[in-house]
């Protein structure tokens, strides 16, 4: 039968921004209100329909990994020092894919409507299509950092058009010198562009077959979204596109299929005879002839959590906690776990097999698998990872405490330059 | 104000729950009230229902919800009249209740009232349950009001708008469409599974362009059907046990629903899947299937190129020797046909000029004057507002046709029958130009009977900040509507320019007759 997408994961690397969790654990399995990172990205292609996944990961998360899904899980290793770029893992699976893809990062937590996205990938037959969001300020205090880390975030111009859905401009801080520099050909087509920072890549791309066949054939290009996706953005308006690469895309595809042209040519003619225009005010046609094109939708309001620094993580936890309806209103705690008396657990995840004694209170904390916390504790605002010990009476107050740690008794920790215990 | 008095009278004759003497005390209270002055104020008959309500509720606690429950489901039910007096006063849930028993009270006792009642009751409740479920799952795709969407838990049952084989769902599906107001902003594929897997992918692409308006136009939508249709016949494969002129044609059924649900069919769709049809089912059960799926596929283009590409170029020649130096010419709205014409006579020599008229929602006037003036054409446009001021100016008209009926009538864009009407008033000739396969046999005389329904929304129009109509979903008298199409009477087209010749209107069932003999 006929597939109309298919489903790839990113799995295989990630978490270089919060090492001080991911250097025991690998990212896709960093437990998000007690299930595994990847559970969540998994869970949302399995609630719209998809019956099969491509999951792109390393040989030790394929070990420990343990999803209850339904779907067809198709695991592709790679090396994990390959220092593999999402764009090499494509190539990588290149013999895989026999359609159009969709790309999902393993670290994405949102509750988006899918078929946005994928409707301009459809109606509009777009090379590209993806999904942004509104940035929501972090409002916890990160465990194991002084204030908030302003430092290293660059920020991304994203410049769509004036009804919001075509991608015009893509552009990272980093990138530019002192000036944002906009083509003429862009203000010719499109004279009208709004420019947003302030937007959250989700990592989630529509691609078509073409895009994965043209990777194949430019080995230098390794990154997604930081060399493929911009490169894209940037070939609608070049000047060699609307000429050049249609001869080259119809040789190509000559060589592949004899149907496909003639019937190319039809759905051409349908859409010359159509009395639809995407633009006015000039004399070209719909798309002004284009025939690469790029979509973003943008979520206004909604969840879209990429979970990739300490603090997206913390905030993750707490959003997925308000949602589960489980143990207490507003807390998660695993299977397995020994809760003792008098003990009071307010908005924080508890992990499995974990121990906790009498008269301890724990607040806005994220404990995980194994932990034992004698009596007399207090911890708020932390996380303590797998296997962990807090001894008897100890007070706990915005840290990170690494796996299998133990902190000696009457120990008193507090947000302090040196507070990530390990 | 009578009937007011009966129903406080039936009250009093049938307290089923009140003692005697309760009854009797409220009666000489009744009469008392009445002794005092003939008409009851309002607030006294208000006071006096409240009383028997407390004293009513007091006694039947047990039953107390139960009657609420129903006293609110017949108040919609019961005739006009009860209802319209019921409206205002707090007690009319408990009036109502007691209408209802009087007929029974006679033969049953207390015990099986109450059973009666709540057994009535029960199925009021799950009638209304399953009428609300069905609404509520159509309207997520058809309110004018775009719901927030949510993601839907997969999709394991089929919605009701592809079971097209099931005529009692179709009859349901159609019923509710009239109900509501036509909307494009909640798509269908909100519920469907992506990838969708139930009906074809180019099928469902070509619904989006259809809803979407990103394929419009006769025969653009009919060129687009036909591609899609030839990538479903290409991905096609012959289950075990089936035939392929029989399988196939059961296959497209639930697409061709689909594609009426995102837009309802055109005539020229219609057609051409009705020839696809036949040809499929007169496909050998001999032949191998890949020979016979090239078959099809060479019929398809077959008839694009027989019915679209030579019946226009056929039209241009015969149209062309009605167009004369220096004529003016008027063209409404978009149609790939008459700009095909237009665009043909000025490459061969003639000399004329263009008045575009356009209108509102769709301004699709502004396609035409772009592509005739990219040509080269000298073009005026004015709105549909100002046709009777140019028409002394011009020399002829030519419309294009969405279909053409078989009574003569000529269905085209909503606004054509005007103009022909104006143009009749002005003696200026009128042509319609139109394909023949676009001939249907359907037969209307005005635009009402039958027609697409389009986005209510699309006619609201902001104008310096303002948007007058912006809440009129919220005014109970007002509803706004969106015509797509109208039928012009034969009586104002002067000739009708086809792929057999040029043809006066009334020919058209000639047509249609000979078309189906040759079939």
């Amino acid at each position: 039968s006929v597939m109309e997408l298919q489903a790839v994961v990113m799995a295989a690397g990630g978490g270089s921004r919060m090492m001080d969790l991911t250097y025991s654990m690998p990212k896709p399995l960093l437990p998000v209100g007690n299930k595994p990172l990847i559970w969540y990205p998994l869970n949302l292609l399995e609630r719209i329909g998809f019956e099969e996944v491509i999951v792109i990961t390393t040989k030790e998360v394929q070990k420990q990994m343990h999803i209850d899904t339904k779907m067809k899980l198709e695991m592709v290793c790679i090396q994990e020092d390959a220092d593999m770029g999402t764009a090499d893992a494509l190539r990588h699976i290149q013999q895989k894919i026999k359609t159009d893809i969709l790309v999902v990062s393993c670290d994405l937590i949102t509750d988006v409507a899918l078929h946005e996205v994928v409707d301009l990938f459809r109606a509009h037959d777009a090379t590209l299509s993806m999904l942004m969001s509104k940035t929501h300020e972090f409002t916890e205090t990160v465990p194991g950092q002084k204030g908030k880390k302003k430092t290293g975030e660059q920020r991304d111009f994203v410049g769509v058009d004036s009804s919001g859905k075509r991608l015009l401009f893509m552009a990272n801080e980093a990138d530019l010198d002192e000036e944002l520099v906009i083509k003429k050909s862009i203000m010719r087509k499109h004279p009208r562009m709004h420019i947003k920072t302030g937007l959250v890549d989700a990592h989630l791309y529509c691609l078509k077959k073409s895009v994965v066949d043209f990777l194949a054939d430019n080995k230098s290009i390794t990154s997604i979204r930081g060399e493929l996706i911009p490169y894209l953005v940037r070939k609608q308006f070049s000047a060699s596109t609307n000429s050049q690469k249609t001869k080259n895309d119809s040789e190509k595809n000559q060589k592949k299929t004899d149907l496909k042209t003639p019937d190319e040519d039809l759905l051409d003619l349908a859409r010359e005879k159509s009395c639809w225009n995407d633009h006015r005010g000039d004399m070209s046609d719909a798309y002004h002839g284009g025939k690469l094109r790029c979509y973003v939708h943008i979520m206004e309001d909604g969840m879209c959590y990429r979970v990739n620094t300490l603090a997206a993580y913390i905030e993750a936890n707490r959003l997925v906690s308000e949602q589960t309806a489980q143990v207490g209103a507003d807390s998660i705690i695993g299977a397995a776990c020994h809760v003792s008396e008098k003990s009071s657990i307010k908005r924080s995840t508890i992990g499995a097999s974990s121990c906790i004694k009498e008269k301890v209170k724990i607040t806005n904390s994220i404990i995980m698998n194994g932990v034992t916390i004698e009596e007399g504790c207090s911890i708020q605002g932390s996380v303590i990872c797998n296997q962990a010990v807090i001894g008897r009476g100890a007070d706990i107050k915005y840290c990170l405490v690494g796996s299998g740690q133990c902190i000696e008794a009457e120990g008193q920790y507090l947000l302090h330059l040196s507070t990530t215990v390990m | 104000m009578a009937g007011t008095e009966d129903i406080t009278q039936q009250e009093l004759n049938n307290s089923t729950g009140e003692t005697r003497d309760e009854t009797d005390s409220r009666k000489n209270d009744y009469l008392q009230s009445k002794v005092e002055g003939k008409a009851l104020s309002k607030e006294e008959k208000l006071k006096l229902r409240k009383e028997k309500k407390q004293q009513k509720k007091n006694k039947k606690d047990d039953k107390g919800l139960a009657k609420e429950e129903k006293a609110k489901k017949p108040v919609p039910v019961m005739d006009g009249q009860q209802a319209q007096q019921q409206k205002a006063p707090p007690t009319s849930p408990l009036v109502t209740p007691e209408a209802p028993p009087t007929g029974e009270k006679s033969g049953k006792s207390k015990v099986e009232l109450r059973a009666d009642r709540r057994a009535r009751q029960d199925v009021d409740r799950t009638s209304k349950q399953g009428k609300k479920g069905d609404r509520s799952q159509l309207a997520s795709t058809a309110k004018t009001k775009a719901p927030p969407s949510e993601p839907q838990p997969v999709v394991k049952r089929l919605p009701e708008h592809i079971q097209a084989d099931d005529p009692a769902v179709l009859k349901k599906v159609a019923k509710k469409l009239e109900r509501q107001q036509y909307s494009r902003k909640a798509p269908l594929t909100q519920q469907m599974s992506i990838p969708s897997t139930v009906i074809h992918p180019s099928i469902v692409h070509l619904g989006l362009q259809y809803s979407q308006g990103i394929i419009a136009g006769s025969n653009s939508r009919c060129i687009a059907l036909l591609h899609a249709f030839k990538q479903v016949i290409r991905d096609y494969a012959t289950p075990r046990n089936e035939e392929l002129s029989r399988d196939l044609v059961n296959k497209l059924k639930p697409y061709i629903s689909f594609l009426n649900q995102c837009r309802p069919l055109s005539a020229s769709m219609g057609n051409a899947i009705k020839y696809i049809k036949k040809e499929i089912s007169n496909v050998s059960s001999n032949i191998k299937e890949e020979e016979a799926k090239t078959t099809l596929q060479n019929c398809i283009d077959k008839y694009i190129e027989e019915k679209i590409h030579l019946a226009a170029k056929a039209i241009s020649k015969s149209a062309f020797e009605k167009i004369s130096d220096g004529d003016v010419i008027l063209v409404y709205g978009c149609s790939s046909l008459v700009n095909y014409i237009l665009c043909d006579a000025f490459e061969r020599g003639r000399k004329f000029r263009v008045i575009v008229v356009d209108s509102r929602p769709r301004l699709e006037g502004r396609e035409t004057l772009r592509r005739l003036v990219k040509k080269g054409l000298s073009c005026t446009y004015v709105l549909i507002t100002a046709v009777s001021y140019m028409l002394p100016e011009v020399s002829k008209v030519f419309l294009g046709a969405h279909a053409l009926l078989a009574n003569g009538y000529v269905m085209s864009r909503v606004g054509a029958s005007q103009i022909a009407l104006v143009a009749k008033a002005y003696n200026v000739p009128v042509l319609v130009c139109c394909e023949t396969y676009k001939f249907c046999e359907r037969v209307q005389t005005d635009s009402f009977v039958s027609n697409e329904l389009d986005d209510p929304d699309d006619l609201i129009v902001t104008r310096k900040g303002k948007t007058e109509l912006q809440n009129w979903q919220d005014i109970p008298s007002l509803r706004l509507l969106n015509l797509v199409y109208d039928v012009t009477p034969p009586d104002f087209v002067d000739l009708v320019i086809t792929d057999l010749g040029m043809i006066p209107c009334t020919s058209v069932p000639v047509v249609l007759r000979v078309k189906n003999v040759d079939q």
